[in-house]
């Protein structure tokens, strides 16, 4: 449910470095807690995010979030797919649900964010 | 459109049909292209139904049937106040001295509208303790915007700046919404364990940059603010207004009134408190009822009286300006001037009596079998959480609303405030009988039951509505927010 | 606390009709609740804020002695069946079929409230859909909400969404918008930061070469009214691409949506939020209220509209049925970060619209909004014609028109109440520089005897 491989935001935002690129999305925990997304509001590819700055905007039928970005940097891609199908967000959080990907001026800036092992006693849930 | 769905008007469409009777022109009937530019002109008329008259008349009536309303039956909408809505408002509101009035007729031709406004001002700032009320808002949260509007004109005009409003965690979300249209920062402070503003928080959260404090009264739990002479020191204090949303005032008419608990502007919802029919959703009418320290401030027009006479007047140097055309919802203020005159003081403070009355003996009936957050003496409503039965069985508040419906109820106002965890919220006004309450009361309980032995009934309820249970998500994933036919 | 003494507590109250509870029911009732009194239930009310004394209002009063008294009252107003109404300026007497009101005004529609429950409200939730529907062909446009408060309302609800789509803060607006309109744009705004620039009218259009010089890469939106206050046409098509060419947004005010029976629809001229009035669409004209504040715009803005959308769908068995959608933007999510704080629309006016675009159809609009343009082109003519009288402006008007007179407007006013009519609406209150501007509206419902009543009226007092 939190893979290994993944750094968490206090905001439940998952990073994911590939190739010195950083994946986002949001964690099952948030996924599940919103319930069924049906809305997501996505960043312009080039816009600037800023760690821990809102970037973009997550709705189900009856909630609102902001997404925060977990680390700084250049927007290079967005998941369009998301504007046809934001289930995915509820089905698959780390994989086809995920939201942008960043081109980060720090990688280290990760560093800052939790471990799954972290974030699972943030949410107050068992590691097993 | 498929066999089982209920025609939309447009599907009744057949070509050549009409519901109208207009006259042909009396008058020399020119070429439109010589009356109009080309380019100007509709190529295509638009796609609208042609239906004959008693096309119209049929799906209108048929759609009547699939609603709900006051006139079939109980309305226990917590914190909307959906009492009686009497007749003969509809009556006074049609009559064509008011009705077929038009609002720039001249001030001399339309002394009767405006003695009208004149005397409903006066008998709601008695009612409320304030000393001018102004009718142009549309609705309350429109008179939200007009009374925030005031309140920072007014430090405006003291060259004070503040920036920053109070509203409590359990606020009306219009609150905090209006707030931030006029520019404030929205501070929430925490409501205490009775339900009450939490009087250590809000001395904490107050000070010069604080402008106002939104509150209100009964609040949204249905509980009086214990403290509220603290809370008006504090606010006070430090120089603040104290702002009243006026939602729960129906509670209070003659036995308290809010310019003598130190607020210092407030809106009524005429719609709630003086019955003046929801319409659906509207419209409402939202008075807004200010101190005289305010009174530069109101929108313009205010009226006056000179002698015998009723004058607008709209040369007002400090005026917030305008916040609709005209002079705001004038038929809603003929049904309320009506019910005042209709209820007198002694009727007012009974209405106040009785809704508080109905609410208690409701809450004295349910209490055993439901979670009660604040377990206090309540005033026009209460809330009940449904937690009890999610723990059961999984069932939640929304499943419960939707069972209520079953059996020949509104449902109660849900999930707000925000405050409470499955919120139910319950107002059954001092029109309804204890006969009635008895009956809401005992499908309640059932219910309750019915979320032990059957759970799954309670799920999947509602049974016996028009449409069974609707998919929201598809709604919100796929807007579909008119039709695409053409005609 | 003995019986007896609970019954003196309760007694000598006059039944009252709306309130059903009777001395025995209330004494049971606080029985059940445990407690001596109704007084009991007030005790949280601290003594320094209780009414001690009743309230000062005048006596109840009985139905037949309220409707005599409420009838009194509306018999001191000249109204526009007592008098042959040609005063327009943004609240139009047209004619209202009988079936209207007749079903708008049906106790299920009208003693319901926001369908909170969508299961139990179909008949609202579906005649909102279809209000909605009908609205976006009559303007023209894709998506229309579910009411705002009034046309002006509407229009600076607009300059905020506006606002909000363009990330700029400026807005311009043609002073031939409806000067009350001005108003509330001005109130609305000042407190979010959006500078208004009022651009005057020329020849009682607006003025692109003025709004050309105006626009800047901060202007939000180009406000225009069609038909104007004055009646006159607008170049819409002009003004849309010259606030596209500057990244703007072109807003379009209706103050009567009949016009639009006849003319070209904002959406076929390049409008991007059309916000305007609605009371021509079946409703009276009230002394100004309640009214219908119409809202309509593109598809891709529809995540930035305020106030409520009806969206259709499916229930558990596959039928169609509506909900209340997007609310996400709405206060009672978003809250302090809505798109607008508006939660009681006019949604009984919507309805009522909906009876009166049904009833009238395809082909009734355009034959009302013909009748509207012919009757006011006789008057203007007539008007225009008399020694002393003179058109104010050349543009081609619909149902409205400037006069500039030879005797102040209030005056003439005054004495044509003799001729049982009301005249037009003077403007010098809002235009210092026609003072001698006088506005006459002819709607349907004036009949060509009226209009020569008016016109030999004038004839006398010029």
């Amino acid at each position: 449910m939190y893979p290994k491989d993944l750094r968490y935001s206090t905001e439940h935002e998952w990073a994911k470095v590939e190739q010195r690129r950083v994946r986002v999305g949001v964690t099952k925990f948030a996924a599940d807690k919103l319930s069924d997304v049906v809305f997501v509001e996505l960043p312009q590819v080039g816009a600037q995010v800023t760690y821990m700055e809102p970037f973009g905007v997550i709705e189900s039928v009856k909630a609102v979030s902001d997404l925060y970005a977990p680390v700084s940097g250049r927007v290079v891609e967005v998941n369009t797919s998301l504007s046809e199908a934001p289930e995915v967000v509820n089905t698959d959080p780390y994989g086809r649900g995920w939201i942008i990907l960043v081109e980060p001026k720090d990688l280290k800036e990760l560093d800052k964010l939790m471990t799954a092992e972290q974030y699972l006693k943030a949410i107050g849930e068992d590691p097993e | 459109m498929s066999a089982k769905d209920f025609p939309v008007i447009v599907e009744l469409s057949t070509p050549g049909r009409v519901g109208f009777s207009f006259p042909e022109p009396d008058v020399p009937e020119r070429p439109i292209e010589r009356l109009l530019p080309v380019d100007q002109i509709r190529e295509a008329p638009p796609g609208l139904p042609e239906v004959s008259e008693l096309d119209v008349v049929r799906h209108y009536t048929r759609l009547s049937h699939r609603n709900f309303s006051i006139d079939e039956g109980f309305y226990p909408l917590g914190s909307c106040t959906m009492k009686y809505n009497p007749k003969i408002h509809e009556e006074t509101a049609a009559l064509p001295g008011f009705r077929r009035l038009h609002p720039y007729a001249p001030a001399e031709e339309a002394q009767g509208a405006l003695q009208l406004m004149w005397e409903l001002e006066r008998a709601l700032a008695e009612v409320s303790g304030m000393d001018r009320v102004t009718f142009q808002p549309a609705a309350g949260a429109h008179g939200e915007l007009t009374g925030m509007l005031m309140v920072r004109a007014y430090f405006a005009a003291r060259g004070e700046k503040r920036t920053k409003v109070i509203v409590p965690d359990s606020a009306h979300g219009t609150n905090p919404a209006t707030a931030a249209m006029v520019g404030y920062q929205v501070i929430t402070v925490k409501s205490d364990s009775r339900g009450n503003m939490d009087v250590r928080a809000l001395r904490q959260a107050m000070d010069e940059s604080v402008a106002a404090i939104m509150l209100t009264n009964p609040n949204t739990l249905g509980l009086f603010e214990e403290s509220i002479v603290e809370l008006e020191e504090i606010v006070h204090g430090r120089g603040g207004q104290m702002y009243l949303d006026g939602a729960n005032f129906n509670a209070m008419l003659g036995m308290t009134r809010p310019g003598d608990q130190g607020f210092d502007v407030m809106h009524m919802n005429l719609h709630k408190t003086f019955t003046t029919p929801h319409g659906g959703g509207g419209p409402g009418a939202g008075a807004v009822g200010i101190r005289s320290h305010l009174t530069p401030f109101l929108p313009v027009p205010v009226i006056e009286k000179e002698g015998d006479l009723f004058r607008l007047d709209d040369a007002r140097p400090q005026s917030i300006g305008k916040i609709r055309a005209f002079y705001g919802n004038f038929g809603n203020l003929v049904r309320a001037y009506t019910y005042i005159r209709t209820m007198g003081a002694d009727g007012l403070r009974q209405i106040a009596e009785t809704a508080v009355l109905n609410a208690n003996y409701m809450l004295a009936r349910l209490r055993g079998r439901f979670d009660l957050p604040y377990d206090r003496v309540c005033k026009h409503e209460f809330v009940l959480a449904g937690t009890r039965q999610k723990k059961r069985t999984g069932v939640t508040t929304r499943d419960m609303a939707k069972r209520v419906l079953d059996y020949g109820f509104h449902a109660p106002t849900i999930y707000f405030p925000l405050i409470v965890e499955e919120a139910i919220m319950i107002e059954p006004t001092e029109t309804e009988s204890k006969r009635t309450m008895d009956e809401f009361v005992d499908a309640m309980l059932a219910i309750d039951r019915e979320t032990q032995d059957n759970p799954d009934l309670v799920r999947s309820a509602p049974h016996t509505t028009p449409v069974k249970r609707l998919d929201e998500v598809r709604a919100a994933r796929q807007p579909d927010l008119r039709w695409k036919t053409r005609p | 606390m003995t019986a007896r003494q609970k019954s003196v507590d309760v007694a000598a109250r006059a039944q009252h009709k709306y309130i059903p509870a009777t001395d025995a029911e209330r004494e049971e009732m606080l029985r059940v609740i445990g407690v001596p009194s109704v007084d009991a239930l007030f005790a949280d009310i601290p003594a320094a804020v209780r009414l001690n004394r009743p309230l000062r209002l005048p006596p109840a009063l009985s139905d037949p002695e309220v409707v005599a008294h409420l009838r009194a009252l509306a018999e001191r107003n000249t109204h526009c069946d007592s008098a042959a109404c040609f005063l327009g300026a943004g609240a139009y007497d047209h004619y209202v079929p009988s079936v209207v009101w007749a079903l708008a005004g049906r106790g299920e529609f009208l003693t319901a409230y926001t369908p909170y429950q969508a299961e139990l409200m179909q008949g609202e939730l579906q005649a909102g859909y279809e209000y909605q529907s009908m609205l976006c062909e009559l303007t023209g446009m894709d998506v229309a909400n579910a009411s705002m408060y009034d046309g002006a309302s509407a229009t600076a609800e607009a300059a905020v969404m506006a606002k909000d789509l363009t990330k700029r803060n400026e807005v311009i607006v043609s002073t031939a918008v409806h000067p009350e309109y001005r108003q509330v744009l001005r109130t609305y705004t000042g407190p979010l930061g959006i500078t208004v620039a009022e651009v005057p009218h020329r020849l009682g259009v607006s003025d692109a070469e003025a709004i050309a010089r105006a626009i800047t890469d901060h202007t939000a939106a180009v406000i225009i009214q069609h038909p104007n206050f004055f009646g006159s046409l607008e170049e819409g098509k002009a003004l849309a691409d010259l606030a596209h060419r500057h990244g703007a947004l072109l807003v379009c005010a209706i103050a009567d949506p009949l016009s639009l029976g006849i003319l070209k629809p904002p959406g076929a001229w390049g409008a991007d939020i059309v916000a305007g009035e609605g009371q021509s669409l079946g409703n009276h004209v009230n002394f100004g209220g309640p009214y219908l504040g119409m809202m309509a715009t593109r598809q891709e803005f529809v995540r930035r509209i305020p106030g409520r959308l009806v969206g259709a769908t499916v229930d558990t068995e596959g039928r169609r049925g509506f909900v209340l959608t997007l609310q996400t933007r709405e206060q009672h999510i978003r809250r302090e970060r809505a798109s607008s704080n508006i939660c009681t629309n006019e949604a009984l006016l919507t309805l009522a619209a909906a009876i009166y675009m049904a009833a009238l159809g395809k082909q009734g609009l355009r034959k009302v909004a013909g009748l509207n343009l012919q009757k006011a082109a006789y008057a203007k003519e007539a008007i225009s014609g008399l020694r002393g009288y003179r058109l104010a402006f050349d543009a081609p008007t619909f149902h409205e028109f400037v006069v500039r007179t030879p005797v102040a407007p209030e005056e003439i006013n005054r004495r044509l109440r003799r001729h049982q009519i009301i005249g037009g609406a003077p403007l010098g209150r809002w235009y210092p520089d026609l003072k001698d501007g006088w506005l006459v509206c002819v709607t349907e419902q004036r009949t060509r005897e009226e209009i020569d009543r008016l016109t030999s009226a004038l004839e006398e007092i010029g």
